[in-house]
């Protein structure tokens, strides 16, 4: 029988707690019981696969889905993915969804007083190429209230699903913007202890992909979980 | 060199805007073989309340236990009808629904084989990272020797199978309790 090699195990720190009281949502969401470490089997280093085929080439220009412009500032969100040892994670898909400009997503359950835009509707996907690399197109999200605690306001974020080669490597995770006051008072991006680890999630302004009188591009870097070295007997 | 994986963060209350395209509810399509089965439950927090806003994704093998991968090397056959990946959306009550097959048996790391499961990714506003769990189902012998089962304290086993319907048959119910009397048995599967 083939030897199972399984991901490795984030480096402590350097991901959330499940439980963090700062963030409310999580008090009577987070289990209280200790997980169970699953040693990596067939069923967590295989996965769901999403190849080109499965993408609408279209749905990674966020600013083209309606007949007109969405209102605010364009912007281009390009990075890579890869894994710990640095090698790309190709052909993966990734999925996207945000606020508008004002703040404002297109959900019945958000209920925050700022203007929904005709023209955006703030959701998009790709797939990685061959080097890991993916590109989007869209408008920098606003901020916007939300009933944490008193005063409380998400700085801009853009959500980001991965899915990576196997079960295992499976992360969402969202993208904040360089310089935005509201980020050190934010819980969410709070959570995780190793101040490093959380201020990767902060996208870096980029001239390379910044497109003369167009849009600021804004350069955003994903890690998945790398493989482990040494096989497991099965 | 080694990077550190970046940092996982909250779906939020409102992703799906962003993940309704590739809603799987029904992961059975043509020329499928295998037992047909529902599965049906409800996300509750640990107050019992339904969580509205919870998404749910399952990752299983075909009937003669193969994955739709490249890593499965078994020599088992693969169905075109059957790739085993499914997402749904809990709905305002916290239910939750999707209807598939009972997977085949796969390699466990004892060398043994492992008992059919489906491995499910739970995450919800809440959850800053999601929890990984299983569903294994009703009278199945080889539950009682499964790698994964024997890893959990015999009293909390049950979270983990899905219970038959009264009148109904072929649907399984199997509810994911996030906290509290019952909590489901959550894994430790890395990020």
């Amino acid at each position: 029988m083939a030897k199972i090699v399984g991901y490795r195990r984030p480096y402590i720190g350097t991901q959330p707690n499940h439980l963090h009281p700062s963030y409310v949502s999580s008090i009577k969401r987070a289990p209280s019981k200790p997980l169970i470490y699953l040693p990596h089997t067939l069923s967590e280093i295989t996965g769901p696969l999403f190849d080109e085929e499965s993408v609408d080439v279209k749905a990674s220009d966020l600013t083209k889905q309606h007949s007109g412009q969405p209102l605010g500032e364009r912007i281009v969100v390009s990075g890579r993915v890869i894994d710990e040892d640095g090698r790309p994670v190709r052909e993966t898909l990734i999925e996207i969804w945000q606020a508008n400009a004002a703040g404002r997503y297109l959900h019945k359950r958000d209920q925050h007083d700022a203007p929904l835009d005709p023209n955006f509707t703030g959701c998009g996907h790709t797939v990685t190429d061959s080097e890991g690399r993916y590109r989007f197109v869209t408008i920098r999200p606003g901020e916007y209230p939300w009933g944490n605690h008193h005063n409380a306001w998400r700085p801009a974020h853009i959500h980001f699903s991965l899915f990576g080669p196997a079960f295992a490597t499976r992360l969402i995770t969202q993208m904040f913007f360089p310089g935005d006051p509201l980020i050190p008072f934010d819980p969410i991006f709070n959570c995780t202890a190793d101040e490093k680890a959380r201020n990767r999630l902060i996208s870096v302004f980029d001239w390379e992909t910044t497109i003369p009188s167009q849009a600021l591009g804004y350069r955003f870097d994903i890690v998945l979980s790398g493989r482990e070295a040494t096989p497991m007997e099965i | 060199m080694s990077l550190w994986a970046s940092t996982s963060q909250t779906i939020g209350p409102f992703f799906s805007i962003g993940l309704t395209r590739i809603k799987q509810d029904n992961l059975v399509g043509e020329g499928v073989s295998g037992e047909r089965v529902t599965i049906e439950g409800r996300m509750l927090d640990g107050d019992g309340k339904p969580v509205p806003d919870g998404l749910v994704e399952t990752w299983q093998a075909n009937a003669h236990g193969k994955y739709a991968h490249p890593e499965d090397d078994q020599d088992k056959s693969l169905e075109a009808g059957f790739k085993g990946y499914g997402r749904v959306m809990t709905d305002d009550q916290g239910k939750f629904q999707f209807a598939t097959i009972k997977p085949g048996s796969v390699p466990a790391p004892d060398g043994k084989t492992q008992a059919p499961h489906i491995a499910v990714s739970v995450f919800a506003r809440g959850l800053e990272r999601r929890l990984v769990t299983r569903i294994y189902f009703p009278d199945e012998p080889s539950n009682s020797s499964d790698f994964a089962l024997n890893l959990v304290e015999p009293e909390r086993r049950e979270t983990l199978i899905a219970r038959k319907v009264a009148d109904q048959s072929g649907v399984l119910e199997w509810n994911i309790i996030l906290q509290g009397s019952g909590e489901t048995v959550f894994f430790d599967c890395g990020l």
